[in-house]
């Protein structure tokens, strides 16, 4: 296995074995993965990178539980997952994992503070205690006092920071960000990889970053490389940029 | 989680007024449409049977001649008292006579005049044409007798002649007729034929006959068939007096008419409550469009808000959430436009009561079925949608552009 080094400081968080996944049918099938073994402990920070079209989209998807392996099998703490029904998944989401997309994916003409209670809304939580958790995570972000805007009313870095504290507020196990920074221009980016590294050594959050700038990457602890479906190379390193 | 459903569906129509606007004016429409309609239909249906009620017990209308309606006689030979006489002895089903003769003629009181409708009667008229004294006495069978000048006016006569003074008393002149006012009818309103039955001076049918007419024709007898008769048996009885009465031989068709004005007046109130039905089904179907609209919205609303749901299901929303929160966006949008719609008819009734002189009748069970009605199309016509947006793949909602 790639991640042996790494899973002998403490028990898996994630642990692929085999996984492929294959879009589409007969002549036309595309094999987005061909076989991924990896293992990730808790508490650790790791960028993903490769080329376009080498899986990593599809690779973060199943471990966000966003979407199942054609074959193989993901364990999520020792619980295997792969197999799991939409209800399920849906659950192990709202508990666990939290997403941060590339193109942020807030709900426009929606407060800030409404779009970070939304998960909290899902999970069922009361008002009083939604409101204050919503407020604490956009206070984590360093948005405290913007609250009330809309996303139309946010920078493209505002915007991403209210995305993390919408992942964030759940307080999930592990933290998935595919391309965090890919809209953001290098300062901005630098600021999101800052709190990324913050919420992963502050708050022991496992955190799995795609990304394609080995700038961004050399935050990271570990970086793995795909090419065609495959891990390619899979170095540990000393992050904190 | 019904709750939260009901917060994040109020969310997103808060989002976008505009547009949930729209989409309830369907149902404000039809939902009004339909009480609105209902509303004046039953009022129409009101009047209409409130005319029949006052018409007076059993009435039948006896004319000469042949008549397609309560319309001008043919000229055939008028009765005379004597018929109205015979009536009274020979059909023991009849209540009451009254022998009527009337003409249009001025009355003059003072320096008002006012052209209205003089009928010479029987004292027995009152009785068959169902009419109340609000003021003074009515003229008695001695009055008759005797033909005194004596009259008792209606309301819009009093109104016309006599404005804020007492009538009681006074005289008034009828042509060469002078007479005293010895009564006041308690007003009755229009008739179901559109006349104002209040338009209306009453004299002793003798003082009529030497005084005004200077003949001894009587254009019509009004009779009232006993409680528990039969109107139909009333009329055979009636026509066969009246056949022998007037020398008809069996070949010989009849040259009088015996009208009964609650028949006429039934019918017309069937026609008002079938075209009441009538359009209440049309504003039904209006209905039915408004709840087709709100389901072209939403599923418009879900192939525009793909990505949103995807966002939604990737953190953490079960997918009956999604469809819970798309069925009550749906269910508030048309039962809110159910809500506005009941408003908006009511009040728009109101006035057109007034401005059309018809009662107003709330229907209320019709209030509440439009109203759950637009509630069921909320849920039936947001449902496909709904399911449509929680079946989305999160993967493939995230794509979406
Ligand atoms: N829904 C899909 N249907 C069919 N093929 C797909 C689908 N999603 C991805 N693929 C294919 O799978 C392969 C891997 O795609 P993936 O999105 O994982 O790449 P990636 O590494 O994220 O690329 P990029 O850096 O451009 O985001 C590509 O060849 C892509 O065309
Ligand atoms: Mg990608």
């Amino acid at each position: 296995m790639n991640g042996n080094e790494s899973t002998s400081t403490g028990p898996a968080l994630i642990e692929l074995a085999g996984v492929t996944r294959v879009y589409g049918t007969g002549d036309a099938a595309v094999h987005a993965l061909g076989g991924v073994d990896l293992a990730i402990v808790q508490g650790e920070f790791v960028a993903v990178m490769g080329p376009s079209g080498s899986g990593k989209s599809t690779a973060m998807n199943i471990l966000g539980c966003l979407d199942t392996p054609t074959s193989g099998t993901y364990r999520f703490l020792g619980v295997e997952v792969g197999g799991l029904t939409h209800n399920p998944r849906a659950r192990l989401r709202r508990n666990y994992l939290g997403f941060v997309f590339q193109g942020f994916n807030l709900l426009n003409r929606t407060s800030a503070l409404e779009n970070v209670e939304l998960p909290l809304i899902y999970r069922g939580d009361s008002p009083g205690v939604r409101r204050a958790q919503a407020r604490q995570a956009l206070a984590q972000v360093g948005l405290t006092g913007w609250e009330h805007h809309t996303p139309g009313e946010l920078s493209g870095g505002q915007q991403q920071r209210v995305a993390i504290a919408r992942a964030m507020v759940t307080r999930p196990v592990v933290l998935l960000a595919d391309e965090p920074t890919g809209n953001l221009d290098s300062a901005r980016s630098a600021e999101i990889m800052h709190l990324l590294t913050a919420i992963n050594r502050d708050h022991g959050v496992t955190v799995i970053m795609v990304t394609h700038e080995p700038d961004m990457a050399a935050y990271a602890k570990r970086t793995i490389r795909f090419r065609d479906g495959l891990i390619e190379t899979d170095h540990s390193h000393t992050g904190g940029g | 989680m019904l709750w939260n459903a009901v917060l994040l569906a109020l969310r997103e129509l808060r989002r976008n007024t505009m547009r949930s606007f729209l989409t309830m004016l369907g149902i404000i429409i039809g939902v009004a449409a339909v009480i609105i309609l209902v509303t004046l239909g039953g009022g129409a249906t009101r009047q209409v049977t409130e005319q029949i009620a006052s018409l007076g017990s059993n009435l039948l209308m006896i004319r000469p001649g042949k008549h397609m309606g309560p319309a001008q006689s043919t000229g055939a030979a008028p009765f005379k008292l004597a018929d109205a006489e015979a009536l009274a002895r020979d059909v023991p089903a009849l209540a009451a006579v009254a022998p009527t003769a009337g003409s249009a003629m001025t009355a003059i009181f003072a320096n008002e005049n006012w052209n209205t409708a003089v009928t010479g009667s029987s004292e027995q008229y009152f009785r068959v044409s169902n009419r109340q004294l609000k003021s003074g006495r009515l003229f008695t069978a001695s009055d008759v007798r005797s033909g005194s000048a004596v009259c008792v006016i209606g309301e819009t006569v009093r109104a016309k002649l006599f404005g804020t003074r007492d009538p009681i008393g006074s005289r008034i002149r009828l042509n060469k007729l002078s007479c005293e006012v010895i009564g006041l009818l308690e007003a009755k309103g229009q008739s179901t034929m559109g006349s104002d039955q209040d338009d209306i001076v009453v004299i002793p049918l003798r003082t009529f006959h030497r005084r005004v007419a200077g003949n001894t024709d009587v254009g019509m007898i009004q009779v009232s068939v006993r409680d528990g008769e039969s109107t139909a048996k009333a009329e055979e009885a009636i026509t066969r007096v009246l056949r022998a009465r007037r020398h008809l031989s069996e070949s010989e068709e009849d040259n009088f008419d015996v009208f009964d004005l609650k028949e006429i007046a039934t019918m017309l109130s069937g026609t008002t409550r079938v075209l009441t039905s009538l359009l209440g089904a049309v504003a039904a179907v209006s209905l039915l469009v408004g709840g087709i609209g709100i389901m072209n919205i939403m599923l418009v609303s879900v192939t525009e808000r793909t990505r949103e749901i995807g966002t939604r299901l990737a953190i953490g929303a079960l997918e009956r959430e999604v469809l819970l929160q798309f069925l009550v966006e749906a269910v508030v949008l048309s039962s809110f436009g159910g809500l506005i719609g009941i408003l908006v008819a009511l009040g728009s009734s109101l006035a057109l009561a007034g401005v059309l002189g018809i009662p107003f009748v709330l229907n209320a069970p019709i209030v509440l079925i439009s109203f759950l009605f637009s509630a069921a199309v909320g849920v039936v016509f947001g449902f496909f949608p709904a399911r449509k947006a929680a079946r989305l793949d999160p993967i493939d909602a995230l794509r979406h552009e």
